[in-house]
């Protein structure tokens, strides 16, 4: 008999990123005990290599911007098919998510003195400065040079050692439990020294991040292998818009050992330019006809833009177009690719190097280190290579714009592992105010919920052997190939069938693909014992990974347009009459995946009327 | 022409007493472009030893998770160069890993470092005023950045030798937390007064500015000078000082 642990608790939070530290201590101010569950250690989550900032409108750095602005420019990025009261509520509370974190502990880079806004008006020094990003109007990141991510983990982790939780560092997940169709809790195994674990909640969280590291090139680490998206999805909860994959346009290309790492949006939100190998500077032939009002048609336009951003005055041109949203601009980087005109290693130049030394050292100090020492470039210098990588999930768990909860009872959902705010393309900074907000509102909810339950229901015992044996499994075969080979396999496949342009044809591959990367997935060897064995640890995320894989590659077959992150090479325009209107559903039904589509949730009047009139009538 | 390597890694589990016992393995990869240390560690597991143990996360030096001792010095896995490394390791010999030696180990090339977390609990944290949007200038912000620029990678408590050599993990807080600590003292916002804690719990006086934690900081902090010097004549002045204490007493100053 294997000796499994149990532990109970009102909450379970699984993952210790933004948006599980932001739930948990919510959860404990409302008097909840609260478990937090997580991968790694505390404060090693991903959220740590967010860099450009999080997106509120304050109105600190612009006083023309308001909720209702951003609102806007997160429903237009997102090209419509995000839920509309995610995007209100967030762009609502986005602004006291970021002032709370603020009392919290974090120092944001501020406002200097002497500053006017567009009205001729003194701008408050010594508040909260804010950045310029893609697809957002004005000014809007509030960030901590190029390291917001840090920062916004540490005053979390801060804060939330002191809430009361209790945080099991480098617990991985497995299953979920339902009793009376109900989540009744998890089980997990430590993977320092490899005990199992059940774990009795009256909620459950799921913080977990995204799924990025399926695709070969990513900006994302070891840890987002999807097991998050793949737990609900194995409870039966119902899954949304997974073809929705972002692929950041700037992730570091050369050498092959930094491939896919971030190369921040900041970096053109402070003037960065991008060209290629014939020193075009091409975004320039790229303006989508939706945001031709909006972006600089010369260079002459843009860089009086740009001289605004540095003279630190409020803009009255019109911006340039590198800072389109993040699928626009990497498509244009994958057509110049594909015309011939790539850089050297494959990918394009982008130059911060025409501006002052000190100030890209101030501004951008990570890019300039991450240069300097992985890639032996001088970014104060010379141009840096970038080309696209996998960055973000639109997708994830459906979950109810005000609560968080999943459609199955019990179950929440927050940040990147769940699905909604964000449509077909999330905009730059909307995530860290993405996994603040809705992170509060999953602690909030669920810790109301549990606080209503008496009790803790009964985990069935066979439910728990089953988990147990197949978590077991690969450290009792003694014949079998290394998991990280399934991995690389896996990975590569998924860049090259389902990566950012696909086609039916390549799709239809990919899923036949994944039945036998499933197979050989069950059937690894890791070799090697409980104690913190990565080997073993990698054949168990497989099962996850594969599912994941086969969930974008399923909806994105089905999605027969091209709309934001999702690019069809055969069908290539989007299509209003359908497409535009609809959100794919995936579900797990009798050991099979499903799919349908359901109509966008009817928008009210009085927010459609803050959208861009020209689009909406596009759609119709 | 492809280019061989040598790793001399450490494998092997504390025994029932704490003591690692384990033994030094030879595994040798081929060299891509750029590679850095973490690169090859992830080679050898994909290659020959899925169960080589090593902690990583972000691989772009913003997480402080792959701390280990290269060729005897404690820096980062995924920020070290095998171009730098080759070229500092001489001609024939193995390049040798090891985890972090102040730390107990959990096996092979991880270390337990939850003494660290358990010591963060003991420190107060911010109290600042209840009204929201803040007002500070950058000035003041720049001060407390570089603080909070810490990757908690504890390659400076590592080094430190109060801890590593003296072993003095009860008495004394280690360069990470004087960092932390001169981020809150130094926060142009919080009231909070923790100096007798520094005095005292966490016993800077151990501390006599070798200069070795600021040398191994990856995050470029200026530990020494800008963090634990400066606590240190807090102290002094709030607690040594015969004109302050005077002054405290005759009520002039707080």
């Amino acid at each position: 008999m294997t000796d499994v642990r149990n532990h109970q608790y009102d909450v379970l939070v699984i993952g210790a990123g933004g948006a599980g530290l932001r739930a948990a201590i919510e959860a404990t101010r409302d008097g909840a005990s609260v478990a937090v569950i997580c991968k790694s250690m505390l404060g090693k989550a991903h959220t740590v290599m967010a860099e450009g900032g999080a997106a509120a409108a304050l109105a600190n750095k612009d006083p023309r911007d308001s909720w209702q602005t951003h609102f806007r420019d997160t429903m237009k990025g997102g090209k419509y098919l995000n839920d509309w009261r995610m995007a209100e509520i967030h762009a609502k509370e986005s602004p006291d998510r970021i002032r709370e974190l603020e009392q919290w502990g974090a120092i944001f880079d501020r406002i200097p003195p002497g500053l006017k806004g567009a009205d001729g008006k003194p701008l408050k020094a010594g508040t909260i400065s804010q950045r310029n990003f893609g697809g957002h109007t004005y000014p809007r990141l509030a960030h901590i040079g190029d390291a917001t991510g840090l920062e916004l983990i540490r005053t979390l982790q801060d804060r939330g050692i002191h809430s009361g939780m209790d945080v099991f560092m480098e617990y991985t997940v497995r299953r979920l439990f339902k009793s009376d169709g109900r989540v009744s809790g998890c089980f997990a195994y430590n993977r320092a020294d490899g005990t199992l674990h059940t774990f009795q909640g009256k909620t459950t969280i799921l913080a977990t991040g995204g799924i990025t590291r399926c695709w070969a090139v990513c900006s994302g680490s070891w840890e987002y292998t999807g097991e998050g998206h793949a737990l609900a999805y194995w409870a039966g909860a119902e899954m949304g818009d997974m073809e929705f994959v972002q692929f950041h346009p700037t992730g570091m290309i050369w050498p092959p050992s930094v491939r896919g790492i971030l190369v921040t949006e900041g970096v053109r939100g402070e003037g960065g330019v991008l060209t290629n190998s014939e020193g075009e500077r091409f975004m320039f032939n790229y303006v989508p006809e939706m945001y031709k009002d909006e972006f600089a048609d010369t260079q002459q336009e843009a860089q009086a833009w740009v001289d605004e951003v540095i003279a630190d005055v409020t803009a009255t041109q019109r911006r340039p177009p590198e800072l389109l949203t993040r699928d626009v601009v990497a498509k244009a980087i994958n057509s110049e690719k594909k015309a011939g005109r790539a850089s050297e290693h494959g990918g394009v130049y982008l130059d911060i190097s025409w501006r002052d030394e000190e100030q890209v050292k101030k501004k951008l100090p990570g890019m300039y280190h991450q240069f300097k020492e992985l890639a032996a470039v001088d970014i104060t210098k010379e141009p840096m290579e970038v080309g696209p990588t996998a960055h973000y999930v639109m997708g994830g768990v459906k979950v109810d714009p005000v609560t968080q909860e999943s459609s199955v009872p019990g179950l929440y959902a927050a940040g990147e592992a769940a699905t909604g705010l964000h449509g077909a393309n999330r905009l730059g900074g909307n995530s860290l105010t993405d996994l603040l907000t809705f992170g509060k509102r999953a602690g909030e909810y669920a810790a109301k919920a549990a606080a209503e339950i008496d009790g803790y229901l009964e985990i069935s015992q066979t439910d728990i052997d089953a988990v147990v044996a197949e978590t077991l499994a690969p450290l009792n075969r003694q014949e079998g190939e290394n998991p990280a080979k399934v991995v690389e396999d896996l990975r590569e496949m998924m860049q090259e069938k389902a990566g950012i342009i696909r086609t039916g044809a390549l799709l239809e591959e990919a899923l036949s693909d994944l039945d036998e990367l499933g197979a050989r997935g069950e059937k690894t060897a890791p070799g090697g014992g409980r104690i913190y064995n990565p080997g073993w640890h990698q054949a168990l995320e497989i099962s996850a990974m594969a599912d994941i894989s086969r969930m974008c590659a399923l909806s994105a077959l089905a999605r027969e347009e091209s709309r934001g992150a999702h690019t069809r090479d055969d069908f290539p325009v989007p299509d209003r009459s359908h497409w535009g209107k609809v959100n794919s559903v995936i579900w797990l039904e009798d050991g099979e995946m499903k799919i349908r589509h359901d109509p966008c949730p009817p928008i009210s009047a009085e927010l459609r009327a803050l959208l861009d009139a020209s689009d909406l009538s596009e759609e119709e | 022409m492809s280019r061989e390597v040598t790793f001399r890694v450490f494998r092997g589990e504390p025994d029932e007493d704490g003591v690692p016992n384990g033994e030094l393995v030879d595994y040798t990869v081929e060299m891509d472009e750029g590679m850095v240390v973490l690169d090859v560690i992830h080679k050898i597991q994909a290659e020959s030893a899925p169960d080589l143990s090593c902690r990583w996360n972000c691989k772009a030096g913003k997480c402080g998770s792959c701390s280990a001792e290269v060729n005897g010095k404690a820096r980062l896995m995924c920020m070290t160069r095998m171009a730098d490394i080759e070229e500092e390791t001489p001609e024939g010999e193995p390049v040798l890993i090891k985890p972090m030696q102040a730390f107990p180990l959990v096996k092979d090339l991880v270390a337990d470092v939850s003494w660290a977390y358990e010591l963060n609990k003991t420190i107060p944290p911010i109290t600042g005023p209840e009204e929201k949007d803040w007002v500070f200038s950058q000035e003041e912000a720049d001060r407390v950045q570089e603080f909070r620029s810490c990757i908690e990678c504890m390659l400076c408590v590592n080094t430190c030798h109060v801890l590593r050599e003296h072993n003095m993990f009860d008495e004394f807080a280690g360069p990470r937390f004087f960092v932390r600590l001169a981020d809150l003292e130094m926060h142009p916002m919080d009231a909070g007064d923790r100096l007798e804690m520094v005095k005292d719990d966490l016993g800077i006086g151990y501390c006599n500015i070798t200069r070795c934690c600021t040398d191994v900081c990856p995050a470029g902090i200026n530990i020494t000078d800008n963090a634990i010097i400066p606590l240190k004549e807090r102290v002094v002045t709030e607690y040594y000082d015969p004109l302050a204490i005077l002054a405290k007493k005759l009520g002039l100053r707080k």
